[in-house]
Parts: C-alpha cells; sequence; structure tokens
C-alpha cells in the first residue's frame, strides 16, 4: 500500500513547473479544506480564511493510507498551522508536512496560489 | 572521547541511553549500541497490546530519529558474538569489530523453555519478541481457518498471564497452566490467587493449577498435554511463558564470572569481574538474583551512568519488588514482604469481598506499628497510598484495617492524609524513580507550569502509569500552594474550562466560531478540541443542527455520517425503540441493495448500512427520506437511541408499555447534542431485556409505576446506573430525564459520559437527586425550560442538507471532478462486502 506515497513529493516554491487550475475560490469552505484532482493525485486544499492564507497537501494519510485528510479539522498549534486526520486525530503541520503528535513521514505539502478567486496548486511534474 | 559500546536494545539498554544523553558530559563519549531485534527498543511489558491493534511502532520506546539526533550510533538486527577483553573490542556475527573502553551488557533474557518432550512440535511457541507474536499470530490464524480453538498458556506466572490475555485477544480459548497450586506465585497466595482465578475463568479463560506436563502430545503437531498424574488437555496450540533464563553466552565465553544458573556477576556498582565492564537488567545476577522488573532495571542502568561518569551511586542492599499492574483486565499489586518470605512474627489481616472480586491483604508487625507488604486483587486503587506507608515507614493508624477498609470513622480522609504530608525522598514513581521532592522541585523553581510539564521533567508517570492519580495530587497541592490557581483549560486557544465557556456562550449569546475565538480566546485558527467542543456547546444553547457551521464539527458531525476504516461512511436511520414495520424493513432492504452497503444490526436495535462514499451519501438519505426515514444521529455525540424490550404489549410477563415509552423518549431527546453520545433504555419489568441499567438513562416498570436510573455505561468501563426515582409516572420519569440531562449537559467535562461525570459529581446521586427532584439549586425552572427548547426546536438535518443545494457541495469527494476515490477496494464477505484489510 506504502507504494501510493510515492507519488507525493513536497514540492517549494522556486520547482513548481506547473500552476494547476483547481477550482474556485468559492468551491472551498471557509476554513475547512477540500479534495482536488490532478492527474493521479489527491490533494487537499485548506482556506483559513481567518488570516487569509491557503495550503496544500497530500490527501492520503500516511498512518493507514486512507484518502482522508482534506475532510480533516484545521487549526493551529503553538502558531503552526495544522490539519488533523478524521480517522484518528494525527495532525501535520500544514507548512512543512511534519506529524505534530506522533512519528509518522511527514506529508508532502504544495504551494497555492489565488489569483481572480481562482485557486492555483503548484506542481513539478 | 572515550567509546561507550551497549550491547543489547530492549528497555533496560535504551534506558541506559536515554539517562546517558541526558548527563552533562554526554558529549565527551561516543556511544554505541547493537540489539539484535530487526527493530529498535520496545515496551515488552505492554505486548499483549500488540493483538488489540497496537503497532510496533506504537510500543517503541523512542522515536525512529531518537538515536540520530543524539548522536548514538545505533546498529539493529547486529548480533554481537565475541569480547576481546585483551584487546577491548567486541565482534559482531560478521566478524567486523568495534573497540570500547567502557562495555554494558544489556543482553536481557530469553524465554525459559523447559526440557519436556515434545517442545519442537509445530505450534508450541514463546512469548519474549514481536517476531515471536508474529509467528504465534498467523498460527493461530491458521488454526481459527480450520475450525480449532484451543490454546494452551504454560505458565501462571506474571508472563504467563500477560501471554495468555494475548492469546484470548487472537480469539482462541485460552488454557492457563501452572505447576505450582497457585497462579503468580512468586507475588500472591492462595487466597489472592483463588480471587485472581475466578476473575478470570469469569472471562472465559480456564486455569488449571497443580499441572505437570510430561511430554507433549502429537506427531507433527502438538495435540495435546499430557500430565505426570495421567490426565490430558486436548489444546491445538502452546505459549510457553514459564520463565526467562538471562543471556549470558557472551559473557561466559569471554571469561567474566557467571552463576551456576546463569546470569552475569555483579558487584553494587553493577561491574562484572571485568571493571570496564557492566552487566544490567535481567542478564546481570546481582545479589544472587535475576531481578525480572523494569523498575530495579532502569535503576541499574542509572547506577552505570553515574560510575562511568566517576561517580559514586551504587544498587542499595534490598532491592523492592513491588508492583502494580493489570492483569487480563484484573489489577492486582502486590509490595514489601507480601508473603512474609523473613517468617517473621507477624499480623496478616485480609479482606475478602466475592461479590465485588476484591481480595486485600496486608502484613504489619505484631505491635501494629508497622507495615511490612501486602497483596491487592480486583481493586489496587490504594496501592500508591499504601506503598507509600510501607516504603516510608509511616506510623499506622491506630486501627490497621483501616488501611483497606478505610476510615470508618465517616471523615472520608484518605489513607495517607495530605500528599503534601509526605517526606521529600518518598519515592512516588518506581518505574522512573521519581521522588516527592523532585516533583515538587521542579514546579517550586519554575521548571514546570502544569502536570504536562512536570511529566516532562522528571518522567514521573512515564513507566507504568500507576503513580499518575498521585503524580498530578502533587503537582495541584504544589501549584496550589503556591497560589498557582489550577485549570482544566480545553486547549491553548482558551483559557477557559468546558462549563466555562458554557456560561460565556450563553450570557454573551455568541453564535459562531470566530466571534468567540476573537472575543475571548487567545487568537489563532483554534483546533481539533476547541472546535468540536464550541460546536457542540452552541448546539445544546441555541439548539443548532450540525450544519450551521460544518467546518467546526467533529468529522463524523461534518458529513453526518460515521467514517469507517476506508474513508467510506455508515448510514444509521432512526427506528425508534426499535420498532419497525415490515414495509419499512423492505424499502430498507431495497435501499441497502440500492447501493450494494454492508448490512447489520446495530447494538441499539437499527440497521447500519456500510461502504457508502461520500458522494453517495445525500443519493442514500434522500431516498431514506422519502420512505419517511430520518437521521439516527449516530454520527453525533448526542442521543443514539432507546432500546426497548416489547413490554405488556406482547409480553407475558410485561407491567408496562415499555415500547410506546421508549419511543416517546427516543423521539423526545432525538438530535440533542451533548458531551459524549447518550444512550437510554426501557425495561417492561425487572427481568430488564433491555438492558437499561448500562445506559445513561433507564426505565424499568415496576407495580406501581416506573423506576427511573441514570448515569449507566458498557464501553470500556462499565457501570450500571444508579437509582434516582421510584414508582414514579410517565410524565415524571420525562420531567427528572429532562433536568438531569440538562444539568449534566451544562456541567460536564469535553466527551465526558454520564457515568464518568456521575462519579465525579461531588455529593454523587443523592446530590444528583436533590438537585433534580427537590430543586436544591433553584435551577429545575431553567432546566425544564431549556430542555423544552431543545425538543421543540429539533429538525431533521439530513433533510436540512439535502434541500439545500450550498449544503450539498459538502458531500463530494472532489470539486474539481465528479469522480468518485479511485482508491477503495472491497473484497468480498459472507456475500456481502468489506474494506481491503489495512496493510
Amino acid at each position: 500500500m506504502e507504494e501510493i506515497l510515492e507519488i507525493y513529493k513536497s514540492t517549494a516554491l522556486e520547482n513548481v513547473t506547473t500552476w494547476f487550475e483547481a477550482a474556485k475560490v468559492s468551491d472551498f469552505p471557509k476554513n475547512g479544506g477540500a479534495c482536488i484532482k490532478y492527474k493521479e493525485k489527491q490533494i487537499a486544499v485548506f482556506n483559513f480564511e481567518r488570516k487569509n492564507t491557503w495550503y496544500a497537501c497530500q490527501n492520503v494519510c500516511p498512518h493507514k493510507m486512507e484518502m482522508v485528510i482534506s475532510r480533516g479539522m484545521i487549526g493551529d498549534q503553538n502558531g503552526i498551522p495544522k490539519v488533523a486526520c478524521p480517522m484518528h486525530k494525527k495532525t501535520f503541520s500544514l507548512e512543512n508536512g511534519e506529524n505534530l503528535n506522533g512519528d509518522l513521514a511527514p506529508i508532502a505539502t504544495y504551494p497555492v496560489k489565488i489569483k481572480n478567486d481562482i485557486v492555483y496548486i503548484g506542481f513539478s511534474d | 572521547m572515550k567509546n561507550v559500546v551497549v550491547i543489547g536494545n530492549g528497555m533496560v539498554g535504551y534506558k541506559f541511553c536515554e539517562k546517558f544523553v541526558a548527563s552533562e558530559k554526554f558529549s565527551e563519549y561516543k556511544l554505541t549500541v547493537f540489539g539484535e531485534e530487526p527493530r529498535r527498543a520496545y515496551d515488552r511489558v505492554h505486548l499483549s497490546e500488540y493483538y488489540s491493534g497496537k503497532t510496533a511502532e506504537d510500543l517503541s520506546m523512542s522515536s525512529a530519529s531518537w538515536y540520530e539526533e543524539n548522536n548514538i550510533d545505533l546498529h539493529v538486527s547486529e548480533m554481537i558474538t565475541e569480547i576481546d577483553r585483551e584487546e577491548k573490542t567486541v565482534a559482531n556475527h560478521r566478524g567486523i569489530k568495534y573497540s570500547y573502553d567502557y562495555l554494558i551488557l544489556a543482553t536481557g533474557s530469553s524465554a525459559f523453555v523447559p526440557p519436556i518432550p515434545g517442545v519442537e512440535k509445530e505450534g508450541v511457541f514463546v512469548y519474549r519478541t514481536i517476531e515471536d507474536l508474529e509467528a504465534t499470530e498467523a498460527f493461530a490464524k491458521k488454526l481459527k481457518a480450520a475450525g480449532k480453538t484451543e490454546a494452551a498458556v504454560l505458565g501462571g506466572g506474571l508472563l504467563g498471564l500477560e501471554a495468555a490475555n494475548a492469546v484470548k485477544n487472537l480469539g482462541l480459548n485460552a488454557h492457563i497452566v501452572e505447576f505450582a497450586p497457585r497462579l503468580m506465585p512468586r507475588q500472591l497466595d492462595k487466597g489472592a490467587s483463588d480471587m485472581l482465578q475466578s476473575k478470570i475463568e469469569s472471562l472465559g479463560l480456564k486455569v488449571h493449577l497443580s499441572k505437570q506436563t510430561q511430554f507433549i502430545q502429537g506427531d507433527k503437531t502438538i495435540e495435546g498435554l499430557q500430565y505426570v498424574d495421567d490426565t490430558e488437555l486436548k489444546v491445538d496450540m502452546l505459549v510457553v511463558s514459564a520463565g526467562i533464563r538471562p543471556r549470558d553466552e557472551v559473557a561466559r565465553e569471554c571469561g567474566l564470572e557467571v552463576g551456576t544458573r546463569g546470569g552475569i556477576l555483579v558487584n553494587n556498582q553493577m561491574q562484572t569481574t571485568d571493571p570496564n565492564i557492566y552487566a544490567i537488567g535481567e542478564c546481570a545476577l546481582l545479589n544472587n538474583m535475576i531481578y525480572g522488573l523494569v523498575a530495579p532495571g532502569y535503576d541499574m542502568a542509572e547506577i552505570v551512568v553515574d560510575q562511568i561518569l566517576g561517580g559514586e551511586k551504587e544498587m542499595p542492599s534490598y532491592i523492592d519488588m513491588s508492583t502494580q499492574l493489570k492483569l487480563i483486565g484484573t489489577e492486582v499489586a502486590s509490595f514489601g514482604d507480601a508473603l512474609n518470605d523473613a517468617k517473621e512474627e507477624i499480623d496478616e489481616i485480609t479482606y475478602v469481598n466475592k461479590r465485588n472480586g476484591v481480595y486485600k491483604k496486608i502484613n504489619v508487625t505484631k505491635d501494629g506499628k508497622k507495615l511490612l507488604g501486602g497483596i491487592l486483587v480486583g481493586d489496587s486503587s490504594d496501592y500508591n497510598a499504601l506503598f507509600q506507608i510501607y516504603n516510608t515507614a509511616m506510623k499506622l493508624p491506630e486501627e490497621p484495617e483501616d488501611l483497606i477498609l478505610g476510615n470508618r470513622g465517616g471523615d472520608g480522609g484518605s489513607l495517607l492524609g495530605d500528599v503534601m504530608d509526605l517526606p521529600d525522598d518518598a519515592q512516588i514513581c518506581s518505574c522512573e524513580s521519581v521522588t516527592k521532592g523532585q516533583i515538587c522541585g521542579v514546579i517550586q523553581n519554575g521548571e514546570a507550569k502544569d502536570l504536562a510539564d512536570v511529566v516532562s521533567c522528571t518522567k514521573a508517570g512515564t513507566g507504568c502509569g500507576g503513580c499518575k492519580p498521585m503524580v498530578k495530587d502533587l503537582t495541584d497541592a504544589t501549584l496550589k500552594s503556591l497560589g498557582i490557581e489550577v485549570k482544566d483549560n480545553i486547549c491553548e486557544h482558551f483559557d477557559y474550562n468546558r462549563q466555562e465557556l458554557y456560561h460565556i456562550i450563553q450570557v454573551k449569546g455568541y453564535t459562531t466560531f470566530d466571534e468567540i475565538l476573537d472575543k475571548n480566546g487567545n487568537g489563532g485558527h483554534g483546533c481539533e478540541l476547541c472546535k468540536p467542543l464550541i460546536a457542540s456547546l452552541m448546539a445544546t444553547i441555541h439548539a443548532d443542527t450540525a450544519n450551521k457551521e460544518y467546518t467546526i464539527q467533529d468529522s463524523n458531525d461534518r458529513f453526518l455520517a460515521n467514517i469507517q476504516r476506508n474513508g467510506t461512511y455508515s448510514v444509521v436511520p432512526r427506528i425508534a425503540g426499535g420498532e419497525l414495520t415490515a414495509q419499512q424493513l423492505i424499502d430498507l432492504g431495497e435501499i441497502g441493495k440500492r447501493y450494494d452497503l454492508y448490512t447489520k444490526i446495530t447494538g441499539g436495535q437499527r440497521i447500519d448500512f456500510f461502504g457508502a462514499t461520500l458522494n453517495q451519501l445525500p443519493k442514500i438519505w434522500k431516498d431514506l427520506i422519502d420512505k419517511g426515514f430520518e437521521s439516527g444521529h449516530a454520527y453525533g455525540k448526542s442521543l443514539r437511541t432507546v432500546k426497548s424490550c416489547v413490554g405488556s404489549t406482547w409480553c407475558r410477563y410485561g407491567m408496562d408499555e415499555s415500547v410506546s415509552f421508549a419511543i416517546e423518549l427516543e423521539n423526545r431527546y432525538r438530535g440533542m447534542r451533548s458531551p459524549h453520545k447518550i444512550k437510554g433504555g426501557v425495561s417492561g419489568c425487572i427481568r430488564e431485556c433491555a438492558e437499561a441499567r448500562g445506559k445513561d438513562f433507564g426505565v424499568i416498570a415496576v407495580e406501581g409505576g416506573w423506576n427511573l436510573y441514570v448515569g449507566g455505561n458498557g464501553g470500556a468501563t462499565p457501570r450500571h446506573a444508579e437509582l434516582l426515582a421510584e414508582q414514579i409516572d410517565n410524565e415524571t420519569v420525562i420531567k427528572y430525564i429532562d433536568r438531569f440531562l440538562m444539568f449534566y449537559m451544562r456541567t460536564a467535562k469535553p466527551l465526558q459520559r454520564t457515568a464518568a461525570w456521575l462519579d465525579r459529581l461531588e455529593g454523587g446521586i443523592e446530590h444528583l437527586k436533590e438537585v433534580v427532584i427537590n430543586d436544591k439549586l433553584g435551577i429545575a425552572k431553567d432546566l425544564d425550560q431549556e430542555m423544552k427548547t431543545l425538543v421543540n426546536k429539533f429538525e431533521c438535518e439530513w433533510k436540512q442538507a439535502i434541500e439545500d443545494p450550498e449544503m450539498m457541495k459538502r458531500f463530494s469527494h472532489f470539486v474539481n471532478s465528479d469522480d468518485d476515490d479511485d482508491n477503495l477496494v472491497f473484497v468480498p464477505l459472507r456475500e456481502q462486502k468489506m474494506p481491503q484489510h489495512w496493510k
């Protein structure tokens, strides 16, 4: 099952080659997340409306390999924006993907940009 | 830089590293660790939890990166086969050499397999490592597939009972076979063993005492045990847990002195006969004893760290073997000289309560002044207090029996009196050797501000956890003595507890999460603790459904369904009181078939559909609602079901119409959000077929009305509900349940069920009666009114959702595609389907 993780690699802003037009801003809940499809990838996208910031990461939780992170609850811990997986409440930093309450592998994160009310996710493939 | 090499990466070997890393001079040393198992040190004490869902990673003592972060060179799957003391090197199984200045042997022990003919047969296992567990599990699976179920554990000691629990967790019938006439012969006397035996037998395990096995029956594979008394036990599997043997092979071969029955000889500094080599844990023979418990092993690790750094610490000449643990769900503890090994003239005081399954014994000196030791079975809550009294040789009360019977004078004081009265050197956490002075010290010097800080500074409570209540009491008392208020804030975003927030929202009339966070919180975004809590409070106060602000709802409430193992959902329509017509049953069947859902009857007398994808949820619910069904709120912290027996409607013993009343109650409280889930039950007579006393509220028909019970639950800590009122009519039942639930919703802690709430309610059920029946607090009118609002404002949230296109957007897996999750894999199961297994 772990091979699912192989296709998700954190992408830094400077390495973005494709800005994928994901959906309209209004398609995403405020202070919550939703999932988008890009090629064979499932990407969770989160709208932190309170600070008007956006984050994106892999939708698959590295704990049990289910495609659920986008349905998790968002929040912050000591100022770090995070998401809690709805399965077992494993929490991950949305800045660097680190598992904040355990030893799981970090999740892959992707840059997000908003232009004319459209949400774009940055990929290097 | 000096080289320190550790052979063995078990619990004690790891503890050595941890203590060494924490020392100031660690940077002057290079630490290299060898472990022959393929993984990092793990918690062997809780090994049986591997079968109840914990992974090897969960059991691990450290994170994967810990060794690297601390500059420790860890070699797993590497066995040291040779020590050259002249050259001061060790060599691994491939002949590669490493030199050392200090060598620590933490090789531990292996399972002792008695030389019984036939132990080599297939189906005979030992219980020691995760690999052993994996092999046992694989074999157990094959057995079950072949319809075989009987498994024996050889050895009724501490480890044997753990192994039996593991075997039981594998779904096999466990038989414990012990040579001695009692269980845990090294810790328990006959009375305690009898009590433990009846407790574990009530859980379906079988105990066979005074049984010596002559040989193992079967050709290639085990078929049974033949005892010397000519009887036999037919089993399909055997787990040997008959004791341990120290791993002293390498020590022996390099000429270190070992005991006649094994074990590397050490002095009080844990030094072997070679001053540069130390031995710690279960491989070390100290005072001519092998100490098979973790606590002394950890002490040994600490002594060696101190020795290497030039300190003068030594192991004490008497090592305490007191222990408190939970075996097969039963609390067991023994401390001090529990079996009067010293053979002195003593007084034994024993309390036996077969009804509750509790056995307590203490040994006191003839003059009644000193506690020498004792045993607790079934209830070890007094262990910490008794241990402190024993360990610090405190003066005993006038009547020493008060120690186990409680002070019957009625002043309600605890055994110890005030925890702050303990001397500073009283050892509170024996696993980590933490004293009261250390715990209070880190708070007084400002290092620790709360319980979590105390635990991380001192490590108190991180071993067996038995001392946690006392650590908490000490922390609270010390904080209080410093004038610091002890608060149970819900999380970092709010400096309030649940009850305070309830009050704030009610008074200020807040209706959105952002408003509360901005005006009364600490900024940030909130988190998975405060968001669902505030969602629940607002639902209670404003009678909102979960659709109101769905991103602050717990995941299940957000999607109005229970998320299952593979990320699909289950669907449970309300079937109030468990009553449904044949036509409704057909309708449900057709809907289940239409969406190819796995179907099962729940414990609450309803029908559960599994395997619905997020995209399917609204379609399924539309079909259900079209047929007249509504949400069953199985996903919420809210009323689940009111279970009923058939009552006087049909039953020849029924005293009243339990089904009608159950339906009325279920419809009254449906949808109402609460601190935790709530279940109800109504039985038509005292035969109690609805199991109402296992519910948060239970009603039982008796001569002259209904008896109302509250505060029961099943779950991990089953508790019977307590009688609130007797022989009352329907209207009064409803009035009292209204008030009870509302009072609970106002005052409970987050995620606290009514049982735990009632347990901690000051004054208990008597106080509750005063509030609910006699309106002692003068709040009954408010409670009645608040409940009335909730009842009147009920709305089916699924109906709300499917009728609003904006709300419906929530139920698609992708926002940029109509596709479903292509990661889902189902496998067939008994003519239905189930998700593919994890990993």
